[in-house]
Order: C-alpha cells, then sequence, then structure tokens
C-alpha cells in the first residue's frame, strides 16, 4: 500500500517537473499494475515475515555510504531549471526544434522514444519479454490446475455486486482509454509502454470479478505468451523492413516515399509492438500468479 | 550487407529468441538455436576481420547520427570479444542437446534455450553498443535472463541462488544508471565517444567523480569482484551445467570488458589515475581476492563451486593486470579474459558431462571416474593444467605475460605472490586429480559411461582450444596488444 502511495506521489512529482508521459507510466505501473502483482504474490505465502538472523549495522553502512555519495555528486550540479546546463544545451536543441520538421510527432517524447533513440526502446521491449519469460518459466501450471480453475469464480466476489455492475461499466471505458492512449501517443502524452498496462489493468480486473475461467475464454493464455513475442518481433521486424528497404535498422524514412509519413508509419508500428508486449506480459504474469493461488487454495 | 554487420550481430539473436516461442517442439527449438548462434559467430568472424583491415566500424541505428541517435561502434577491443562469446555460445549450445534433456523437464526446454539466446542477445548487445545508456538497457537483458537460466536448476536452491544474484544485480545496475544519469546531467550526451570528448573540460567536478564512483561499484558488482563475489558461488553451483558453462565463460568477461571501456574510452586514464588511488585499490582487492578465493577453493566439496571460487580468484588476476595501468597490463588483462573463457567453458562443459553420467557433482563421487569416463577426466584435467599455468597451455601464456607486465612496472613482489597463488591452483587441481585417478570409487559406476560424443566433441573443441592458443599465440597476444595499444594512444 505504501508503495503505490509512494508511486503516485512520485507520479505527481514527475508532473510538476513536467514530465507527463514518465508521470504517467509511474501512474499505471508504479501505483497501479506492480501495487497489483505485489498483492498477488502476497497472497501466495504467508502474512508475516519468518524471523531471520541478519546484520542491520553493515545494511546501514553501506546505505549511509551511498547517500553520503549521492549528496556529494550533487555539490558541483547545474541548478534546477538552469537553462544553461549542458543536459538542456547539447542534444535536447535538435530534438525540441528539429523534431517536427524531421520526423512530424507533435509530442517529443515520442519522437526522441520512438525514433531517435528507438533502439533503447526496442531494448526496454525486450527486457519486458525477458521478464514475462522468466515467470513463464518458473511458474509452470499443471493442466490439472487448469481445468480447475475454469469454472471458478472467487467466492468473495459473488455477493459484491455492486463492484460486479460498476465494474462492467468501467471496463469498456478501460480499454477504448487503452487504445486512445496507444493511438494518440504521437499528440498528447502516452504510448505503448502506458496503453499496455491500462489494458492488462482491465483484464486483470475482469478476471479478478468473475473468475479466471470466464476471462481465459476471452483471452486464452496460449495466445497470450504468443503474443508477448508477437510485439517484439513486430518491432524489430520493423526494423528489419527499414534494411530491406535499404536505410538502416530502424530508419523508418525509407518505409514510405515522404520521409514524414515513414516516420509516422514506424512509429505507430513499433509503439503497437511495445503495447502488444507489455499488455501480454502484464495478462501472462498475472494468470501465472492466479493459477498458483488456485493451486495452493484447492489442492490441499 | 556487410554494412549492416554490426547490427545483425546483436539482431539475429534478438529476434530468434521471441522466434522459439513460436516453433514450440523443443528438438526444433534447440536445432534452431544453435544455428542462430553460429549464424552470430560467423558475423562476428565478418566483423573482426572488417575492423583488422579497415579500423573502427560505426553503425547509425535509425539513421540518425550521434549524439542524437545511437550508434554502435565495433573496434579491436569488442570486436574480439564478440568473436569470444559467440563462439564460446555455440560450442557449449551444441553440448546443450543431451546434457538439457537430461537435467531439465520436457516443458521447460523452449524456455532454457529462449531465455539463452536473450541472454546472448544481451552480452552482445553490451559489447557492440558505443552508447552509455543502450549498454544499461542490454546489461539488463543479458542479468534478466541469466537470473532465469540460473532460477532453471533442478535444485530448489537455485531459487534463493538466482534470488540472490538477483538482489546484487539489480544494485549493480542501478548504480550504473545512476552514473550514466549523473553523467548525462554534466555533459548533456550519451553517447561514449562524445562522452569522452566533453568530460575532460569537467575533471575536476564532484558530481563526474561520484558518477564514476557509483560506475565502479556497480560494474564490480557485476563481475563478482572480492568482496562483492558473494552471489556467484551459489549461482554457478546450482544452475543448470549449460548455464553455469556459459556463464562462467561469458558473463563476467563483458562485464569486466565494461570496465575497461568506462574507464579508457569514456573517462581517459588519466583522470582515472590523478583522481582516485584505483589502482591501489584494485591492486588490494585483486590480491584479497586471488588468494581468499584460491583458499576457499580448496576446501569445496562441490566441483562446481569449486570451479566458481576459481573464477573469482581468476576475476582477481584480470583486476589486477588493469591495476598495473600500463599497456602491458591491459595486454594481460585482456589475454586472459580470453583465456579464461576457454578454460572454464571446458571445465564447466565436461562437468556438465560428469552430471550427465552421475547426476550429482559431488567432489567424492568423481573417485574412480578416471577409467570410466577417460576422456572427460582428461579434459578436466587438461584445464586444470590450464588454469594452473602450465607451459603449452593458454593459462601459461596469460600468467607469462601478466607476471611480465608486473616486473616491468617493477612490482616484482607482487609476481612473486601472483607466482605463489599459482601453487593454491595447483593444490585445488591435484585434489581433483587424486580423486579421479587414485581413489576406489565411492558410487556404484557399473552402468557409467563415456560421455556422449555430442558432449565429448564441444568438450575437446575447447580443450584443444586451450592447447591451441597456449602455443600459438598469434591471434589472441596480436589482437589483445592491438587493441591495448589503441586504448592507451589513439582514443582520447
Amino acid at each position: 500500500m505504501l508503495g503505490g502511495i509512494y508511486s503516485l506521489l512520485s507520479a505527481s512529482f514527475f508532473i510538476d517537473l513536467d514530465a507527463v508521459d514518465v508521470a504517467f507510466t509511474e501512474a499505471s505501473v508504479g501505483a497501479g499494475i506492480s501495487t497489483l502483482l505485489m498483492l498477488a504474490s502476497l497472497k501466495l505465502v504467508n502474512r508475516y515475515e519468518r524471523k531471520t538472523r541478519y546484520k542491520p549495522l553493515l545494511a546501514l553502512g553501506v546505505i549511509t555510504i551511498t547517500g553520503a555519495l549521492l549528496i556529494y555528486g550533487t555539490l558541483d550540479m547545474p541548478h534546477f531549471g538552469d537553462p544553461n546546463a549542458p543536459a538542456q544545451q547539447h542534444v535536447v536543441p535538435r530534438y525540441l526544434n528539429e523534431s517536427m520538421a524531421e520526423i512530424g510527432v507533435p509530442n517529443v517524447v515520442t519522437s526522441v522514444l520512438a525514433s531517435y533513440r528507438g533502439y533503447d526502446t526496442l531494448g526496454e521491449t525486450l527486457v519486458i519479454f525477458t521478464a514475462g519469460l522468466g515467470v513463464m518459466s518458473l511458474l509452470l501450471v499443471s493442466s490439472r490446475t487448469k481445468k480447475e480453475s475454469k469454472n471458478l469464480v472467487p467466492a468473495d466476489m459473488r455477493q459484491q455486486i455492486i463492484l460486479r455492475v460498476v465494474a462492467k461499466m468501467m471496463i469498456p471505458l478501460i480499454l477504448i482509454f487503452a487504445l486512445y492512449v496507444q493511438f494518440h501517443g504521437d499528440y498528447g502524452p502516452g504510448g505503448g509502454f502506458q496503453a499496455g498496462v491500462i489494458f492488462a489493468a482491465g483484464v486483470i480486473l475482469y478476471t479478478m470479478l468473475f473468475g479466471l475461467g470466464v476471462s481465459q475464454r476471452a483471452f486464452h493464455p496460449e495466445v497470450i505468451i504468443l503474443l508477448t513475442a508477437f510485439g517484439v518481433l513486430m518491432y524489430a521486424g520493423v526494423g528489419v523492413a527499414c534494411m530491406l528497404l535499404g536505410g538502416n535498422f530502424l530508419d523508418y524514412n525509407v518505409l514510405r516515399h515522404d520521409p514524414i509519413h515513414g516516420q509516422h508509419l514506424g512509429i505507430l508500428l513499433v509503439e503497437l509492438g511495445v503495447g502488444i508486449t507489455v499488455a501480454a506480459v502484464m495478462i501472462t504474469i498475472f494468470y501465472k500468479f492466479t493459477w498458483r493461488t488456485v493451486k495452493h487454495k484447492y489442492h490441499q | 550487407m556487410t554494412a549492416h554487420l554490426p547490427v545483425l550481430q546483436v539482431i539475429v539473436p534478438l529476434l530468434a529468441a521471441p522466434l522459439c516461442l513460436f516453433l514450440r517442439i523443443p528438438r526444433l527449438v534447440s536445432i534452431f538455436a544453435i544455428l542462430v548462434s553460429f549464424a552470430a559467430f560467423l558475423i562476428s568472424c565478418g566483423l573482426l576481420s572488417q575492423v583488422l583491415n579497415h579500423g573502427t566500424l560505426i553503425y547509425e541505428m535509425g539513421g540518425w547520427a550521434a549524439p542524437w541517435g545511437i550508434e554502435y561502434r565495433i573496434d579491436l577491443l569488442n570486436g574480439y570479444l564478440l568473436l569470444l562469446i559467440t563462439g564460446v555460445s555455440t560450442v557449449v549450445l551444441v553440448a546443450a542437446q543431451s546434457s538439457i534433456s537430461r537435467e531439465l523437464p520436457e516443458n521447460r526446454h523452449t524456455f532454457f534455450y529462449t531465455a539463452y539466446l536473450l541472454c546472448l542477445t544481451g552480452l552482445l548487445g553490451i559489447l557492440a553498443t558505443g552508447d552509455a545508456f543502450n549498454l544499461f538497457v542490454f546489461l539488463e537483458i543479458s542479468a534478466l535472463s541469466s537470473y532465469t537460466l540460473i532460477a532453471l536448476g533442478n535444485d530448489r536452491r537455485a531459487l534463493t541462488a538466482s534470488y540472490q544474484y538477483l538482489i546484487m544485480g539489480t544494485i549493480g545496475a542501478t548504480f550504473i544508471i545512476i552514473g550514466v544519469g549523473l553523467m548525462y546531467m554534466m555533459t548533456g550526451t550519451l553517447n561514449m565517444h562524445d562522452l569522452a570528448q566533453r568530460l575532460p573540460e569537467i575533471y575536476k567536478s564532484k558530481t563526474v567523480l561520484s558518477a564514476f564512483g557509483f560506475f565502479i561499484v556497480g560494474v564490480c558488482l557485476k563481475l563478482a569482484l572480492f568482496p562483492l563475489h558473494l552471489w556467484l558461488p551459489n549461482a554457478y553451483a546450482f544452475a543448470p551445467s549449460i548455464a553455469t558453462a556459459f556463464l562462467a565463460a561469458t558473463s563476467t568477461k563483458v562485464a569486466v570488458y565494461v570496465l575497461i571501456r568506462y574507464i579508457f574510452s569514456i573517462f581517459g586514464i588519466e583522470f582515472v589515475t590523478t583522481s582516485i588511488p584505483l589502482s591501489e585499490i584494485f591492486l588490494g582487492l585483486g590480491l584479497a581476492g586471488i588468494f581468499a578465493a584460491s583458499i576457499n577453493a580448496i576446501y569445496q566439496l562441490n566441483i562446481k563451486r569449486l570451479f566458481a571460487y576459481s573464477s573469482v580468484a581468476q576475476i582477481g588476476y584480470m583486476i589486477l593486470g588493469l591495476a598495473i595501468g600500463t599497456q602491458l597490463g591491459l595486454t594481460a588483462t585482456l589475454l586472459h579474459m580470453f583465456n579464461h573463457a576457454l578454460m572454464k567453458g571446458a571445465l564447466f562443459l565436461a562437468i556438465g558431462a560428469v552430471v550427465y553420467r552421475i547426476s550429482s557433482s559431488q567432489l567424492n563421487h568423481l573417485a574412480g571416474l578416471g577409467k570410466k569416463m577417460p576422456w572427460t577426466m582428461a579434459a578436466i584435467v587438461t584445464g586444470g593444467l590450464s588454469l594452473i599455468g602450465v607451459p603449452l597451455t593458454v593459462g601459461f601464456v596469460s600468467k607469462w605475460y601478466l607476471v611480465v607486465a608486473l616486473l616491468d612496472k617493477g612490482w616484482w613482489p607482487v609476481a612473486v605472490l601472483v607466482l605463489l597463488s599459482s601453487l593454491l591452483a595447483v593444490v585445488y587441481v591435484w585434489r581433483l586429480v587424486e580423486w579421479i585417478y587414485f581413489t576406489p570409487p565411492r558410487i556404484i559406476l557399473d552402468e557409467v559411461e563415456e560421455a556422449p560424443l555430442s558432449q565429448l566433441i564441444p568438450i575437446w573443441l575447447l580443450v584443444l582450444a586451450n592447447l591451441y592458443f597456449g602455443v600459438d599465440t598469434r591471434l589472441t597476444v596480436g589482437v589483445s596488444k592491438l587493441a591495448a595499444q589503441s586504448l592507451f594512444g589513439v582514443t582520447p
């Protein structure tokens, strides 16, 4: 809970710093999904930590030294908001001034993220895929558990009529909002990462209220697992297509006759790839955790 | 197509990893993985020959010139390591076929190979990139996939080991990203080449100094420098044998590369030697690591742990080479990175073959195997000799260059200590020999046979490489020398 509050607070910090996209991500990932996954994993373990002996002094020492070094590092930092700071002077002017002419996307964050430094974003998408793969490979689910979970509706949720009715009204809105964030990322804050997480949140809400079985009829787990890979392939595939058309890897200019159109198309496709992978990974992780809970509850 | 080689090096395994999930049939996936890794090996051969002929290669991602975009910059140093990593990875994968089907349940095979290819992607990405933040991204990919690889081990303790590694690795990565952030704040760029040009103006800045501090600690966590090595022995001991062979041969080497890259290509050796007594710190920690880890290795009852501790000691030698701070010292470090990858690759694969046959890696279970698995045991002994540094093996070449560099610097007491530490290696290798050849079997070995050919061939390929590069040092010494020269001279 405190973690969630912390994330929400830092999201407002980011808004204060004019980093709306980062704030958006922090709010949806930090405050939303990761709190949820944390709760899901808490459901699997005991409530209280087992007492272990550890050496707090050593840890305290390490933390003090790290903190001191961080503060020492701030001594020569440029002032906050200083327009002459190197971070504002060197590469940033081109991003701010030329991006409209070179890429044609009003949201500069999107143009840096998806085009200038698009390769980093491919890497980040791969990081998410890797994390999903780690969970998939470690939490294997037996077919027996899968079968048993088919028709289970969480018992305590059957009573919650208000929740269920409200959720039924909310979920379509959440999903549509996710699509809006996905495809409007060029113009306003947002993009594949946020959209994927919001979409996954909608599915997860549905699963929590109506049970795993119903939700899996709509989002088949095997398909979702393949989608995690598909998103990455789509992103990298766009890059390869650029290479085949004679440009460098991820050089969207060559996708269409007009470079600006090419950039638009490229950014749209890679953002979609990111969105698919992120949503699919989040849903997969949640499914895996829920199966585990089912196994713990009903198999013993 | 040759112009695209730098990026193909990384995106071939990058594309292949998610494709594995679509192939689904484990047998197919494993063959696919070998082909991909071999393709990457061929690409790296092409790259190195291009670098040798034409000098540094630069590839602009998305057609955006650095520092606005991300560039790949292949010079001798990373060209040489790309060759090493892809080569070792291919050989290990060939042996993986039988070993993995014995050690892991079938429904995990696809995941294993996917994680393996992801880890390869990450390592290659770290090596190829010329961008400080991009390096961090690929560091995360390789780290996350290695946690998965380790956690897939059959023993339940693999999970704790992987978790320990995850915590330490994440702290290391966080420190590195703090360093990158501080440097971006001070220079406004993330490109390594650009950083190197813009940093000298602000060498006196405290922020740059603390950025450097965070870097060094973060990277040293990753490369398991003593006393930050505590995650390593358990991780190596409980991971699947193939994962251990791959990670031991590659991942710490790549971390050493990152350290070298930062010290020489970004901050510049002048800054490093004048700002903090890094040379003294590395000298002390390197020597302490060599002795503490070698002594620990002597007392281990599990062969995987034994060689894991020996890996920590070997990292000590590499750091010692860096501590010397001369061109000769750097050459010794680079040589040892290459040579140690060959030794540990061969040793851990041979251990994998033992686990394949007797399902145990306890030292006393080796007793009597000298007769049952003569080729595998001969491989272990040769690898051990190479660790000690016996002439005609690669170990000798790297120790020789290290001692020469130490004497050249005038640090003869350290040279004596290095030679003494080799005696510790003699002790733990001799313990192995004694168990293998001179002790009657402790477990029933009637049904045990020699390892299958699919494992013996990769093992002996690496063992022969150990011997070959111990005699013919043209490639290794030549490239290391040139790379060290360019790091000291040409790069600003």
